[in-house]
C-alpha cells in the first residue's frame, strides 16, 4: 500500500487513461454531488420545520373556561364557567411542586391612539410570567413586573409593529398613548420573530390594571402555565388530568363533562411535531440511501467495464511476472484513489451549491440546507467500499484468466 | 535446460475432449536455438504455452533448469515466469500507454528492482536492439519491426534462462522478419536458449534445430545448418 513504485504505476495509469478515469470519476462526483444536495435540502426542510414549531415554549398548558354540557349538583346544563384570580392562586399553590410559571390572560380589543395615528389592537392583560411562555423578547425598555401588578399601573408593552404603526420611527418607550380613551405609558417594545405579524401587533398590560379599569372584576379569560420539563410527557399528561379534576371540583362540573373546560396541553402537539419530524428524517434518509445506491450501481458498472477493457493489459502484466495479488491490488488501489478524489470534488461542488443557496429557497420551506461532515464522509466511505467490492469481483476474475486467453488475438 | 517427458494435454470442447498433445518427449540443452514447426492444430502453440507456464499439462513431466514445473500456484507460476522466461508474441503485446523504456522496464518492476536500475537496464536493452533513440516513444509511434524489437528488449530485460517466441515474425514483412531473426541469432550467439514457434520454413532454418509437430506428436526432430539472417538483410 505504501510502495512508492506502486503509486507511481497507479498515477501513470490514471493519467494516461484520462477518458476512462473521467468516466469513472464523473459517476462518483455525480453520486456524491446529488447526495450532498438532496440530503442538504432534506435537512433544510427539517430546519424550516423546527424553526416554525419551536418558537414558543413547548412545556405549557392553556386552560380556558367554557360552558357545561351536563347538569350537576343542582346546576343546569349550559352554565357558563368563569375563572377568577382565586383560581389562579389555587393552582399556583396546589401544584407549586411542578409549576415553573403561571399567568392569567384577559383579552380585550382596543382602539389605540397616539397623536394623529389610530389603530385597533388586541390587548392581553397578563402576569410577568407570560413572557416566558410566549418567549417574548423585550428589546427596548422592560416587560411588566410584579410592581406594575400591585399598583395597577397604567403601563403597556407594545409589539414592534404597534410601535411602527403608531409612533413611526420614534422610540415609543416613555411615551404616553391612549387605549379606549385611557392613557397608558409605554414601558417596553417586544419582538417575536417566530410567531409572525399578528403577535407583534399585540399589546400587553398588567392583568390587575385591566381588571380594575373594566368593571373592576376579578375575572380572567384564560390561565396559562408552564411546568417543569423534567416531569416528562407522561407527567405532563397526568398534571393536566389532575388540574382538570381540581378545577371541576371547584366549579361544580360533572367529572364526565367534556366541554366545560378546555385544557390544551402542548405536549400533544409536541408529540405530533416530533412524529412529523421523524417522518421527515425518514424521507431524508430514504433519499440519501437512494442516491447512494444509484452511485454504487454506477461505480460498479464502470468498474466491470474498466476491468473488461483491461483484460489484455492484465494478461501481458501476468505473462511478464505479475502476481495475481499484485494485479488485484493495483485495480483496487486505483479505484480507491479515483473514488476519493472525485468524491471530494463532488463534495466541494455540492457544498458550494448548498452554501450559495442559503436561505433563497425559504419560500419552498427550505432553510439553511446543509449536510454534516460526518454524513458526507460516511457516504464517501460507502462509495469507496462499494467501488472496492464492485472492482474486486471482476479484478479477481481478470487475475484468474490465464494469460494465454487474455493474450489471444481477437 | 528443458526436459519434457510424455506430455499430454487435452481441451474440453463441450462434451467432446480434444486431445492436442499426445505424449511429447523433448530435451533442450542450454544455448540451443530451437524452432517448433507444424500446421495449425498440430499443438505447437499449446506446447509453447505449457513450456511458458501459461498453461498446464494434464500428464507427464516438465523440468525447467532443474526445477520441476508441476501444480504451480498462480503466484508461484508468476514468479517462475518472471525469473526463467522471456516472452515474445506475434502481436507484440506492448502496453499501449507506456513508452518503449517503460514497457521494457515492466518485468523488472515485477522483480522488485529499484526505479533507477530499471531505467538503466531498460535503456541498455533498448540500445542493444538499436532503439535507444526511441526510448520515449509510445508503441503507436513505432513500426511493426520496432515494436517487436522493443518486445525482444523487454523479454531480455529480466535476464531469463529461456526466450520463448510465439510466431515472432508472423505480423511482419519478410525484410523486417529477417531483421528480427538477426537479433535473435545475435542473442543466441551470446549463449541464450531460444525457442521459436513458427510455420515459416525460412524462419525455421535460421534456427539450429527444427522440431516438427503433427497431430500432437513429434514427427521429426533434426539439427540443421543455421542460415544466417544477416546474409538476407
Amino acid at each position: 500500500m505504501f510502495d512508492l513504485d506502486r503509486w507511481r504505476e497507479i498515477f501513470q495509469t490514471i493519467n494516461k487513461n484520462k477518458l476512462r478515469t473521467l468516466l469513472a470519476g464523473f459517476t462518483v462526483t455525480l453520486g456524491i454531488l446529488i447526495f450532498t444536495i438532496l440530503f442538504g435540502m432534506g435537512n433544510g426542510l427539517k430546519n424550516t420545520f423546527y424553526e416554525s414549531f419551536q418558537d414558543d415554549a413547548q412545556n405549557t398548558i392553556f386552560i380556558s373556561p367554557r360552558s357545561t354540557s351536563k347538569p350537576f349538583k343542582g346546576f343546569k346544563e349550559n352554565r357558563r364557567i368563569e375563572f377568577e384570580n382565586e383560581d389562579l392562586e389555587f393552582l399556583k399553590e396546589k401544584f407549586a411542586d411542578r409549576l415553573e410559571h403561571i399567568t392569567a390572560r384577559v383579552f380585550k380589543g382596543v382602539s389605540a391612539k397616539y397623536k394623529n395615528e389610530y389603530g385597533s389592537y388586541d390587548v392581553r392583560a397578563v402576569h410577568p410570567s407570560h413572557q416566558y411562555l410566549e418567549q417574548t423578547e423585550t428589546f427596548k425598555g422592560r416587560y411588566i413586573n410584579q410592581n406594575d401588578i400591585r399598583t395597577d399601573a397604567r403601563v403597556a408593552v407594545i409589539g414592534r409593529l404597534v410601535e411602527k404603526d403608531l409612533f413611526g420611527d420614534k422610540d415609543a418607550v416613555g411615551e404616553y398613548f391612549s387605549m379606549n380613551k385611557i392613557v397608558y405609558r409605554v414601558i417596553g417594545v417586544f419582538k417575536d420573530e417566530g410567531s409572525g405579524d399578528r403577535e407583534e401587533r399585540t399589546i400587553y398590560t398588567p392583568v390587575s390594571t385591566t381588571q380594575r379599569i373594566y368593571k373592576n372584576t376579578e375575572r380572567i379569560d384564560q390561565i396559562n402555565l408552564m411546568y417543569d420539563m423534567s416531569i416528562g410527557a407522561n407527567g405532563a399528561r397526568k398534571l393536566s388530568k389532575e388540574i382538570e379534576k381540581e378545577l371541576k371540583k371547584r366549579h361544580n362540573i360533572a367529572p364526565s363533562d367534556r366541554s366545560a373546560l378546555r385544557i390544551n396541553n402542548k405536549i400533544e402537539d409536541l408529540e405530533e411535531t416530533l412524529q412529523f419530524a421523524s417522518l421527515l428524517q425518514i424521507i431524508v434518509i430514504v433519499i440519501g440511501i437512494g442516491t447512494l445506491l444509484a452511485g454504487v450501481i454506477g461505480i460498479s458498472n464502470i468498474m466491470v467495464y474498466i476491468v473488461k477493457e483491461r483484460t489484455k493489459e492484465l494478461g501481458i502484466r501476468k505473462a511478464l511476472g505479475a502476481k495475481p495479488s499484485s494485479v488485484i491490488g493495483m485495480i483496487l488501489q486505483e479505484t480507491v484513489v479515483i473514488t476519493l478524489l472525485f468524491g471530494y470534488i463532488g463534495l466541494v461542488i455540492g457544498n458550494f451549491i448548498l452554501n450559495s443557496m442559503g436561505d433563497k429557497l425559504k419560500d419552498w420551506f427550505i432553510t439553511n440546507p446543509n449536510v454534516s461532515q460526518g454524513t458526507i464522509i460516511g457516504a464517501t466511505i460507502i462509495l469507496v467500499i462499494s467501488g472496492l467490492i464492485a472492482g474486486y469481483i471482476p479484478a479477481r476474475r481478470a487475475a484468474k484468466v490465464k494469460p494465454i486467453v487474455a493474450l489471444r488475438d481477437e | 535446460m528443458i526436459q519434457i517427458k510424455e506430455l499430454h494435454k487435452s481441451y474440453r470442447m463441450g462434451s467432446n475432449s480434444l486431445h492436442v498433445l499426445k505424449g511429447i518427449n523433448l530435451d533442450i540443452k542450454e544455448g540451443e536455438f530451437v524452432s517448433i514447426m507444424g500446421s495449425s492444430g498440430s499443438g505447437k502453440s499449446t506446447l509453447l504455452n505449457i513450456i511458458g507456464m501459461l498453461d498446464e499439462a494434464d500428464k507427464g513431466s516438465y523440468v525447467l533448469d532443474n526445477v520441476p514445473i508441476k501444480n504451480l500456484s498462480e503466484k508461484k507460476a508468476a514468479i517462475y515466469r518472471n525469473k526463467f522466461l522471456g516472452f515474445i508474441f506475434q502481436s507484440f503485446n506492448l502496453i499501449n500507454y507506456k513508452d518503449a523504456a517503460e514497457n521494457v522496464a515492466l518485468p523488472l518492476y515485477y522483480q522488485g528492482i529499484s526505479r533507477k536500475i530499471r531505467k538503466e537496464k531498460a535503456l541498455y536493452y533498448l540500445e542493444k536492439v538499436g532503439l535507444a533513440d526511441w526510448a520515449h516513444h509510445l508503441p503507436s509511434e513505432l513500426s511493426g519491426g520496432q515494436k517487436q524489437r522493443v518486445a525482444i528488449a523487454r523479454a531480455l530485460a529480466s535476464e531469463p534462462k529461456v526466450l520463448l517466441a510465439d510466431e515472432p515474425t508472423g505480423a511482419l514483412d519478410t525484410k523486417t522478419s529477417y531483421e528480427v531473426m538477426d537479433f535473435l541469432q545475435g542473442i543466441n550467439d551470446e549463449g541464450k536458449t531460444i525457442l521459436v514457434v513458427t510455420h515459416e520454413e525460412d524462419i525455421a532454418h535460421m534456427t539450429k534445430r527444427i522440431v516438427m509437430l503433427k497431430d500432437g506428436v513429434i514427427e521429426q526432430d533434426k539439427f540443421v545448418e543455421q542460415v544466417r539472417a544477416s546474409e538476407h538483410v
